[in-house]
This record gives C-alpha cells, sequence and structure tokens, in this order.
C-alpha cells in the first residue's frame, strides 16, 4: 500500500506516493527526480547520501521515506539560492571547483551537504571542526586535503566569483 | 528493502497493543540507522515496523539537581552531545555520544536504541552504567524501572519482554568531586566500533576515593564493571601503586574474544592501559572540573 507524503524539498511543496519500505534517498532519487545525492554504500558509512532534514544533516539512506512527511529537505540541488544555468554557485562550491576538491565527484554532494550544514551554524569553522564535521563522509579518491582547503577557504571568505 | 507493513501509533499503549498483535515479529524504528541497516543486509526480517516517533512526550532531555538527567527514548545521541549540561556534569557520556557514528548518523540515532541494541562495543552504554543510570520500560504488564546494568544478558539481548518498550533512561545528578571519563581504543578516529571502551566515574573525599564505578565495553558479551578493581579503589587513598593495582584487576576481570578489530590478549592488556589512564584522568577531572567544557561541538579533542 502506498502512502502520501507531503514535504517540503529544496523550497517546493511536494507531495509523492511512495511505499513504506523505500529508504528516502531511494524516494528522492526516483520519486522526486533528484539524482545529486548518491548512493555509495546504503547503510549509513559513507556519507554520499547526506542531505539536510529540517536544518540538520542527515543520511538519507536511513531514514524510510514516510517519515519525511512533513519535513523540509534541502538536497545538493537546493544548495545555491538560484539553479539557472550561470547562476552564482554557494560559496562552499566555488571553493570546492577553485581548490580542486572534487575529483570523481561522487562524494562531492553529501561533503557540501555536510560542510553546509557545519556554516549554518559554525560560520569560521576551524580546521579541526572541519575534519570534525564530515567525518561521516568517505572520498574514495582519498582528496581530503583539497575538501579541507575548499572548507578553510570559505571559511576566510575567500572564495568569490 | 524488503517490504514491511508500516504503523505510527500514537501513544505507548497503542504501540504495545501493536506489538502484542503482531507476536514480538514486528521491529520498533526510532532512531532507525540500525534497523533499516539489519533490514537491508536481511538480519532482520520484520514483517511489521512499528515507528513511534510520533508518540509524545518521549524525546525530552532535560535536568535538574534533584531529579538528574532524564533522556527521553526519542532524545537523539546528537542532542546529548550538543547539550551543555551533559558536557559539564555528564562528561563520559558526552564523550561516548560524539565517538558514536557520525553527525548524519547521531541526528537520527537515539540513545534508548543504542541500549536496546545492546552491542557489546556500544559506546554510550559504559558511561550510563558508570553513572548508575535507571530505565524505565512500559509494556503489556505495566511500567518497570531497573539499574540499566541489569538490563543486558548477552550481545544483543535485553530482559525487554515482548511487547514491553524503553520509555525513559535516568541519570542521577553527580556528586560534588566526582570525576567522569570514557576512553575508546579503536583503529581510526571516527566512524569506529570500540576494540575497547572504558568509561569511569570517580567521586573523591580528599585524596581517597568515596565512590568509583569502572565500566569495560567490547570485552565481554555485555558491557561489565570491572568490580574487583572498583573494590580495590572504594576507600583507599588514590597513590599510583594502587592504580596499577586495579588496573590489573580489571584486566583479569575482562573476558574478551578474538576478533578482526583485536585479539583477546592485546583487548586485555588495553583494559589495563585504559583503566590506569582513565582514572588518573577521573582524578583530574574530579579535581578541576569536565575536561571537555571548552570544546565546540564540531572539535576533536
Amino acid at each position: 500500500m502506498k502512502c502520501i507524503v507531503s514535504t517540503t524539498i529544496n523550497g517546493e511543496q511536494r507531495e509523492l506516493a511512495i511505499e513504506p519500505f523505500r529508504s528516502l534517498l531511494d524516494v528522492l532519487r526516483n520519486e522526486a527526480e533528484l539524482t545529486g545525492s548518491k548512493k555509495g554504500c546504503d547503510v549509513g558509512d559513507c556519507g554520499a547520501c547526506t542531505v539536510i532534514m529540517d536544518g540538520k544533516p542527515v543520511n538519507s539512506c536511513l531514514i524510510l521515506g514516510v517519515e519525511a512527511d512533513g519535513s523540509e529537505i534541502t538536497t545538493i540541488e537546493g544548495l545555491a539560492a538560484e539553479t539557472a544555468p550561470g547562476a552564482p554557485l554557494h560559496p562552499l562550491q566555488e571553493s570546492i571547483l577553485q581548490q580542486g576538491g572534487a575529483q570523481c565527484g561522487f562524494c562531492t554532494p553529501g561533503i557540501l551537504m555536510a560542510a553546509k550544514a557545519l556554516f549554518d551554524e559554525t560560520p569560521n569553522p576551524t580546521e579541526e571542526e572541519a575534519r570534525f564535521a564530515i567525518a561521516g563522509n568517505l572520498c574514495r579518491c582519498t582528496g581530503y586535503t583539497k575538501i579541507i582547503d575548499a572548507m578553510m577557504t570559505t571559511a576566510a571568505g575567500e572564495a568569490v566569483r | 528493502m524488503r517490504p514491511f507493513e508500516y504503523f505510527e501509533p500514537e501513544s505507548l499503549p497503542e504501540a504495545v497493543a501493536l506489538l502484542e498483535r503482531f507476536n514480538g515479529q514486528a521491529s520498533i524504528l526510532a532512531g532507525g540507522t540500525d534497523l533499516l541497516v539489519e533490514i537491508k543486509e536481511r538480519i532482520r526480517l520484520p514483517d511489521q515496523v512499528i515507528n513511534i516517533k510520533k508518540i509524545p512526550g518521549l524525546n525530552h532531555l532535560t535536568y535538574d539537581p534533584e531529579n538528574g538527567l532524564k533522556i527521553g527514548s526519542l532524545a537523539t545521541v546528537r542532542e546529548v552531545e550538543t547539550s551543555s549540561i551533559v558536557k559539564e556534569k555528564y562528561a563520559g557520556l558526552y564523550q561516548a555520544a560524539r565517538e558514536l557514528g557520525s553527525i548524519q548518523v547521531r541526528n537520527r540515532a537515539t540513545v534508548a536504541g543504542n541500549i536496546c541494541r545492546a552491542s557489546p562495543s556500544a559506546d554510550t552504554l559504559p558511561p550510563l552504567i558508570a553513572d548508575n543510570a535507571t530505565i524505565h520500560t512500559f509494556g503489556p504488564a505495566g511500567e518497570r524501572t531497573m539499574p540499566l546494568e541489569n538490563f543486558f544478558t548477552g550481545p544483543g539481548k535485553t530482559v525487554l519482554t515482548e511487547g514491553e518498550i524503553l520509555s525513559e533512561i535516568s541519570v542521577p545528578s553527580p556528586p560534588p568531586k566526582t570525576g567522569k571519563i570514557y576512553l575508546k581504543l579503536g583503529r581510526r578516529a571516527a566512524m569506529e566500533l570500540a576494540t575497547v571502551g572504558v568509561a569511569i566515574s570517580l567521586t573523591l573525599d580528599g585524596n581517597h576515593c568515596r565512590e568509583v564505578r569502572i565500566v569495560l565495553a567490547a570485552v565481554a558479551p555485555t558491557p561489565i564493571r570491572a568490580t574487583d578493581a572498583e573494590d580495590l579503589l572504594q576507600g583507599s587513598e588514590l597513590i599510583e601503586e594502587i592504580l596499577e593495582k586495579a588496573a590489573l584487576a580489571a584486566r583479569d576481570q575482562c573476558r574478551p574474544i578474538s576478533d578482526v578489530r583485536g585479539s583477546a590478549g592485546y583487548r586485555r592488556e588495553m583494559v589495563r592501559v585504559l583503566t590506569l589512564r582513565g582514572l588518573r584522568l577521573a582524578i583530574e577531572a574530579a579535581k578541576n572540573g569536565s575536561p571537555y567544557n571548552k570544546i565546540s561541538t564540531y572539535q576533536t579533542d
């Protein structure tokens, strides 16, 4: 039996008919057609599926889609204020680009959402705080140095177009 | 994921009635960070999942000096980790909460879920037992209260009966001059299961030990108290020689297995090392207050 889930995704009110045994990640990728959130491990180890739910970073693979009813979700597609081609990116996205913080790019959406959650609470994090905040995100290219560099240039306000 | 029926009861009696109706075949969903993994990996095959998050009155995290800390069964690990009162008065629990999974996991996982999962290596259990926590349950036969220490019967096994739900955890307020610590040994700094965990809550009376509870994780089928070490310390003057004897007693009392995270012999020796180190740190904390007060919620220590 399908349930009707009413949720706000990237500022847009959505009503989705889903089966209760589907993960929020599958619902986002399939029903909501937002494939930016990635399925890496699907068991909460890699963080590639990280989205922000009611202000908090979470693994969307460890949440049932039905649990999103009434919640507000931001995915990587909603990170920049505007999505039109050529519109300004979020400063963290800009820094990742400038610093070479994305190699294969598979971990990047999750890293950016975990980093955004940190910056929303702590706009000027130390390097240690940045490392702690993305401890739940694996980069199998092992490009952590550039990712941390990007977060630190964002903290210093150096990422401008 | 394997299909299941899904329920959202709005009260504890309703949840208990559902659990009884499905004869123990249903699983309770609170945080879901263990349950969904177990369903995906077919370790658990529930035909019904009962989400208890819609039940009001279970998500509190409160403190007052008389009644101590109350952790509702829906309070998340991250809420515990970011609570200033936990950081100040329940430093072992604070440290353990920081060590559990990732921030993403901690934003969903509940302390009650960590308890009910009953993993021998669970991080939040040793400090809660060291702090003499009590748990409250609600079930078909009514309410029960018991020391957390008596809750576990084996890996993944507890005294919960069919239809019974953990509703609240109470942790008494620490007496003055109490120091607390949780030390976790792992192969890496984050996203790790403990190879050995040691939690200590120690209250000083001058230079003597007024009270101490030492709890060891991942070295027995359940978290265990190092009672031989506690007996040596209780009432004694806390000189280095007695701390070393207590650490040896803790080593001799644990019953570890060998697995991918470490051999039994290595674990035993690490129990000695971490107990000795933990005792020194707990004594220091008893004199000077929580060692974590200056750490931000996003900082390693």
